[in-house]
Parts: C-alpha cells; sequence; structure tokens
C-alpha cells in the first residue's frame, strides 16, 4: 500500500511545499511548531485545500490540481481535477487534542464513524462493524468506558479512545498529530508502549507528525523534517 | 380571561415553531457557511428587535394587507386574509422574536469549536448529519436560552399585534391586548389577574431555564477538554 503526495500550499508567512511517499508503516512528520506539519496533514486529510498538488493513496488519486501558466499569472488557481470529500477519503485522524464528541459516550463515539458507513445499513455487515468495534475496544483496554462521557476520563483514556476511534472504520491511511503531546510525562511512557504494540498488531499507514525528535525515533520507520513547510531532510 | 391566556399561549408557541426553524436555518447558514450578503441579511433579521413595535406593525400591515404583496397574493391564490385573524397574531409574535431566536442560536453554533465538525467529517459524516449529531447538540443550551426568549417574547407581544391583528374579544385578544384595554376600560380585577399570570409564566419559565442551563453546561472548545 502506497501513499504519495505533492503538496504547494501558500500560508500567511511561508509557503508548504513538501513532494513525498512511503509503502508501509509510519511516517514521521517532524518539526518544531508553525513549520506547516498541521495544514499538511490537514490537506491529505482534505480538510485544507491545497494549492496545487496531487494526493495519492493506494493507487487512488484522492486530489489533484496543477497550476496553469495564464492562472498563475492571473494569481489564481484552476479548480481541482479531483477534490475526494474529506467524508469519502476513509482516513482516520487523530487531533492533537483527540476533539472526542462531548455529547456523545465513549461508545457513540466510537462507532460515529462505523454508523456513516454503507455497509452499516445491511443488518449483518452491521452486526460485523460493530463486533469490529468492541474488538478494537478490547483490545486497546477500554471496552469498560462505553457508557461513560469524555470529560469522566482520563488523558491516556482518551487518547486511547481517539485512536480506537480513528482506526475502527479501517481507514487506508491514519493521520496523528501530535497525540503525544497532551500527555504527562508517566502516562506518555505508558501510551508509548501501548502504540508500539499498537503499530505491530494493526500494521496500517501512518503518517505521525511530532516535534520531539525522541518520538521520531521510537515509531518513524522513515522521518521527514520540515523547517517553514520544506523539507531539510 | 381564559380566551386570552390560550390564544397567547397558542400564538406563542406556533410563532416559536416558526421563529425556531427560521432562527436556526439562518444562524447555521451565515456564521457556519459563506453566505454572500450575509450583513444586510443579519441586520435585516435583528432590524425588528430595534424597530418601534409601531413602524414594524405598520409594515406587517403594508405588507399583508389587501393590497399589500404578500397580503394580495394570498388572497388571490388562497383566497386568505389574514390580517385582523389570530394568523396576524403570530405572524406579528414570530417577526418581532425571531431576532431572540436568531441571536441565540447564533451565539450558540459560533461557540461550537469547529474542529468538531471537521472530526465527524473526517469520519465520513455529511453536512445534515453534522448539524444534527454535532452542532445541535453541542450549541443546545444556548438554542433552549433562545426557544424560551423567543416564547416569553411571542407571549408578551403587543404593539405590532395591535396593529396587524387588533383587539377583537374572541377572536384576536391576547393577553398583552387584554390587559391594555381592561385597564382603559378601567377593569382592574381582569388586568392585575393577567398581569400576575403573565409576570408568573415568564418567571417560571426563565427560572427553570437558569436551573436547566447550570446543569447542562459542556464545554464547546476543545482546548478545555483535556
Amino acid at each position: 500500500m502506497t501513499t504519495n503526495f505533492k503538496i504547494v500550499k501558500k500560508l500567511d508567512r511561508f509557503t508548504i511545499d513538501v513532494t513525498c511517499g512511503f509503502d508501509q508503516g509510519t511516517l514521521v512528520v517532524q518539526g518544531e511548531s508553525g513549520a506547516g506539519k498541521t495544514t499538511l496533514i490537514n490537506c491529505i486529510a482534505g480538510l485544507v485545500m491545497p494549492d496545487s498538488g496531487e494526493i495519492v493513496i493506494d493507487g487512488r488519486t484522492i486530489f489533484e490540481r496543477s497550476v496553469s501558466t495564464d492562472d498563475n499569472r492571473s494569481g489564481k488557481n484552476p479548480p481541482a481535477r479531483i477534490d475526494v470529500p474529506v467524508r469519502s477519503r476513509n482516513l482516520g485522524y487523530v487531533f492533537q487534542h483527540y476533539v472526542l464528541f462531548p455529547n456523545m459516550t465513549v461508545w457513540e463515539n466510537i462507532v460515529y464513524g462505523i454508523r456513516n458507513k454503507a455497509e452499516y445499513h445491511d443488518k449483518t455487515s452491521s452486526r460485523e462493524l460493530i463486533g469490529y468495534a468492541d474488538y478494537i475496544m478490547e483490545t486497546f483496554g477500554i471496552s469498560h468506558l462505553k457508557p461513560k462521557h469524555p470529560r469522566e476520563i482520563s488523558g491516556g483514556e482518551k487518547q486511547r479512545v481517539a485512536l480506537a476511534r480513528a482506526i475502527v472504520t479501517q481507514p487506508k491511511l491514519l493521520l496523528l498529530d501530535e497525540p503525544f503531546s497532551a500527555l504527562d510525562r508517566d502516562t506518555k511512557e505508558v501510551v508509548y508502549e501501548e502504540f508500539r504494540t499498537f503499530k505491530k498488531n494493526f500494521r496500517i499507514p501512518t503518517i505521525l507528525i511530532t516535534h520531539n525528535e525522541g518520538e521520531s525515533r521510537m515509531f518513524g520507520d522513515s522521518v521527514i523534517r520540515m523547517k517553514e513547510g520544506r523539507i531539510i531532510y | 380571561m381564559w380566551e386570552p391566556i390560550i390564544l397567547s399561549l397558542k400564538v406563542a408557541a406556533i410563532a416559536t415553531a416558526f421563529a425556531f426553524v427560521l432562527g436556526l436555518f439562518f444562524a447555521y447558514f451565515l456564521n457556519k457557511k459563506t453566505i454572500p450578503g450575509k450583513n444586510i441579511w443579519e441586520t435585516l433579521l435583528i432590524l425588528p428587535m430595534v424597530l418601534p413595535p409601531s413602524v414594524l406593525g405598520y409594515v406587517l400591515l403594508v405588507a399583508f394587507g389587501k393590497r399589500g404583496f404578500i397580503g394580495s397574493f394570498l388572497l388571490e391564490k388562497f383566497d386568505l386574509q389574514v390580517v385582523f385573524t389570530w394568523v396576524a397574531c403570530v405572524i406579528a409574535a414570530c417577526v418581532v422574536s425571531l431576532p431572540l431566536m436568531y441571536q441565540n442560536a447564533k451565539a450558540a453554533f459560533v461557540s461550537v469549536d469547529p474542529v468538531y465538525e471537521q472530526a465527524a467529517r473526517t469520519l465520513g459524516s455529511g453536512e445534515v448529519k453534522i448539524f444534527f449529531t454535532v452542532t445541535l447538540p453541542l450549541g443546545w443550551p444556548g438554542v433552549i436560552s433562545g426557544i424560551a426568549l423567543t416564547f416569553a417574547r411571542a407571549m408578551g407581544e403587543f404593539g405590532a399585534t395591535l396593529m396587524l391583528a387588533g383587539n377583537i374579544p374572541h377572536k384576536t385578544q391576547t393577553m398583552s391586548t387584554a390587559i391594555y384595554y381592561a385597564v382603559q376600560a378601567g377593569n382592574d380585577e381582569l388586568a392585575n389577574t393577567l398581569v400576575l399570570i403573565l409576570t408568573l409564566f415568564s418567571f417560571i419559565l426563565i427560572f427553570v431555564l437558569n436551573l436547566w442551563l447550570k446543569k447542562k453546561n459542556y464545554n464547546t472548545t476543545y482546548d478545555n477538554k483535556l
């Protein structure tokens, strides 16, 4: 399963211009705050529209927009040739602060994505999907949190719920935006270990964003370092 | 005495239902989407709050009168005359209270961090589902405030109602107009009773709302969730 992307996006202070690809495992995008890392994965997720570029995941182009010379002169970009809506990209996204829906229980958060799948409306498939959600919760050790609301659980538990919610839809690519940055040091150690196990067991191609050198070394099968929108190595 | 009370409740309930739908619709599209002429739409929505009731009543009378552009259309196409009927009470109450619904719904939707809607999008939701499962539930406390204030305002509507619907006993006489005419006619007993009922009703409504809001207090910015 190959992921390739070329993204150009003009920001206020600089322009993101990144071309990259990876086959399996985890690509770590490392860089200081404000290097354009989150904008980069938001472009991949479809939450931000790149000015130009191409995103191909597992052979499927989900975004393509070229810059024509004429349009470039006028400072305008042509409309995207391909721009698959966010909801149809089949990507898992764990936000920096997890963003669990506060009005729903942990279980409702977990199955939220499943309920959006077309297969969910088929009785047999929906049973399988729910069974898979149960399996994921068990694997992550969060089954006991099902009836609780996000405000009632700890930071580490929120992180696990957010990860479970993102992978339960069986995404083609997982995007993790600084998933450990909000945790205290003790919790981090536990979560690091869990993430190592997760990586080994699930083998979902992942782009992990971090500013932490140690996390890059720990989890990166390949690493790129960004500064002001560009890859510096 | 009971007729004005029942009519007021009926008018307020129907006006609130319309204001609820319109208020949510405009609050969502004007504040969550890019709409051309947003400022003009918003000014038009809030205008009834600042216009004198007599001006508003006059504008509605001109619009819904037999020769008005809406009135003539309704008469011609549906043989429907709204002026000086209870429907006119509903229209006046709805127009006057709509700004309250809009303002509260707007504040509620703006307070919902867009990152929740983004998260829902990444989980495969379309815009309609996001509205009903994320935006509206998270903004619910503000929307409920809007409903309560809209209802209270519609119950107490007087000026525009008087101009558009008049004060016809057993037909268009609401509590507010009944109080006014009871005072004019020196019927203090009726005026006092209606004033007491209206005040008590409004007090209970606001009191219960405040209690409920204290209980139901989500944080809708994700920074506070950690």
